[in-house]
């Protein structure tokens, strides 16, 4: 198996990224409102549904980061 | 048969033949020896990304999650988007800890959490206690799922059959799990995946141009129930609520028994990391799904008499159903159907397998007979599975389906005290284990007492000096748990020393 003494390391800064959306959708009062609206929608669904995909993005933005800091 | 459509079952009828000849067929997909308990109960670990996108997604996203989500829009308008931020929490939860519990488990042979709690901690009792915590957390979820089929079932207009299509349907998954294992519902959840996505996306392009636009869905909403109520002066009321269940659903999801069985099947930490970032496709879908909640209001379905029955029969959870049977061609319908039946057998099977690898490993191991030949440990968590799911069919035809919900609500909160003990314990030995366990013990009563207080919903109006904070009961009491144990930690170290052989893991196990 993987027996490298240059394994994963325990913790990276990239970690921090993921605060970005904790804090994005777990305070309603931000974006419990109707304007602006998108496609018809209110701003309370498309904003949430817009952070699923931000979400992600940052998600494969600290796999990348963390996989090619492991590498060296 | 009353009102059957014929097309629509002819066509649900069809997938269901195809995907239970796949069950079978499974047994032989990347074959292994079945009679091995690792093979039947995890799959062999073979699962690389994309199997294990599909498995878990598979897993999560369940035919309940497809009634349930928008019926509580349709009947409570915004708070059930609660499920979005939910899935936005949950990710990076998944990405930083269980590549952590993948490469231990891996190293050591651990097929449930309790292996785990068992090897890290060294107390038999903390690892009980999980995995009572996780077989009781499972069985209502199971019981969900059937009722998932039963509203399709009723749907389709098939009545005076009584129980039979469902049990029919249980014959079939529990035949397949018992021959297959986790190949079954991993072969099977690319069919589900692939007919729920095509009947969301359809759904979600189709009916708003049919309803004239999404504007004119959302103006047909009444405004109370298009956005969250905003709280009053001393309460932080439905915002509360609202990130209290967020937050605290994220935190038990990956602490069920059926996610931690997707999740160790995988064949390395990268697949889980990398499925972190691509889950979230199924997220996007589920917040679609919330909002068809609305599009029932707007198309009116609650007032037309076609469906009355339905409503009868099922309340909300009829919302999706005379959707879309008010939108879609008879054929389109039976393969939408088809996508929420096949989507409770999915984690219906995981559930009843995690289920029986948690009694096989955790209590008939540990307490009853401790040295199993591979096949007798195999052949028990064969026969447990199948007496989990009939456990389960049996309580949903003779108990009303209520109580399967309230169950379901006390599983979340219980399930997430298991969240010391094993999400922290993949990182750090510094907690005591039984400071652990009474930690366990009283987030398990406090989450009880919380939830009977709020009569049986899941939200508790905590007070404090004045103000009262809604929250999710879990949440409280997850905290409460954690407090607790760390308190007692260096007070129960203080009266003994650990012994050196406690933890049989090191820290290089939980790195790739």
């Amino acid at each position: 198996m993987n027996d490298r003494p240059t394994a994963r390391r325990e913790w990276s800064w990239w970690y921090l990224l993921f605060i970005i959306q904790f804090v994005a959708v777990l305070w309603p009062p931000f974006y419990n409102r109707v304007e602006p609206t998108f496609a018809g929608m209110p701003f309370f669904y498309w904003y949430q549904l817009l952070w699923v995909i931000i979400g992600a993005i940052l998600t494969a933005i600290v796999y990348f980061a963390t996989e090619a800091q492991a590498r060296r | 048969m009353r009102d059957i459509n014929w097309v629509a079952t002819t066509v649900f009828v069809l997938l269901f033949a195809f995907i239970t000849w796949l069950g079978f067929a499974a047994a032989n997909w990347r074959k292994g020896d079945l009679d091995l308990l690792h093979e039947w109960g995890l799959g062999g670990r073979r699962f690389g990304t994309l199997i294990t996108w599909f498995l878990i997604g598979g897993d999560l996203y369940t035919a309940y999650t497809f009634i349930a989500v928008p019926a509580l829009a349709y009947g409570a308008g915004a708070i059930a988007f609660f499920a979005v931020p939910y899935t936005v929490v949950v990710y990076p939860i998944l990405f930083l800890v269980f590549p952590r519990l993948w490469y231990v488990c891996h190293k050591h042979g651990y097929i449930t959490a309790a292996d785990f709690v068992r090897g890290r901690f060294g107390n038999r009792w903390l690892a009980l206690a999980v995995t009572v915590t996780g077989i009781v957390a499972t069985m209502p979820y199971i019981a969900l799922q059937l009722v998932g089929i039963q509203v399709v079932i009723g749907a389709l207009g098939i009545s005076g059959a009584g129980d039979l299509p469902l049990i029919i349907a249980f014959i079939i998954l529990a035949a397949f799990t018992y021959s297959s294992g986790l190949r079954a519902p991993a072969s099977i959840a690319i069919v589900k995946d692939i007919l729920i996505y095509v009947t969301a996306f359809t759904a979600i392009i189709v009916i708003p141009i049919q309803l004239g636009g999404l504007a004119e869905i959302f103006k047909a909403v009444p405004p109370a129930k298009q956005l969250l109520a905003v709280p009053g002066a001393d309460t932080t009321g439905a915002y509360g609520a609202y990130a209290t269940l967020a937050l605290g659903s994220a935190l038990a999801l990956f602490l069920y028994p059926h996610s931690i069985t997707g999740v160790l099947s995988a064949n390395s930490g990268h697949a889980i990391r990398r499925n972190a970032a691509m889950l979230p496709a199924y997220s996007l879908m589920l917040g679609l799904l919330a909002l068809f909640g609305f599009f029932a209001i707007a198309a009116g379905v609650g007032d037309n008499p076609l469906y009355a029955a339905g409503f009868k029969d099922f309340g909300n959870n009829f919302a999706v159903p005379a959707l879309f049977l008010h939108s879609f061609p008879s054929w389109f319908v039976g393969i939408a159907f088809a996508a929420i039946g096949i989507g409770a057998l999915v984690p219906a099977a995981i559930m009843s397998i995690a289920a029986a690898n948690l009694y096989t490993r955790n209590i008939h191991r540990e307490f009853i007979n401790p040295n199993p030949t591979d096949k007798q440990e195999a052949q028990m968590a064969k026969w447990v599975s199948l007496i989990v799911k009939f456990g389960a069919l049996v309580f949903i035809i003779f108990v009303p389906t209520k109580f399967a919900i309230y169950l379901q609500l006390l599983g979340g909160i219980w399930i997430v005290q298991t969240l010391p003990a094993v999400m922290l314990g993949a990182y750090t030995r510094w907690f005591n284990d039984w400071a652990l366990l009474i930690g366990w013990a009283v987030g398990m009563i406090a989450g009880t007492a919380m939830a009977i207080a709020a009569n049986l919903t899941p939200t508790y109006p905590l007070a404090i000096a004045g103000f009262v904070l809604p929250g999710y009961s879990a949440l409280y009491t997850v905290i409460l748990n954690l407090v607790i144990a760390a308190v007692l930690t260096p007070i129960f170290d203080g009266l003994k020393e650990r012994s050196a052989s406690s933890d049989e893991t090191v820290a290089a196990d939980y790195l790739a």
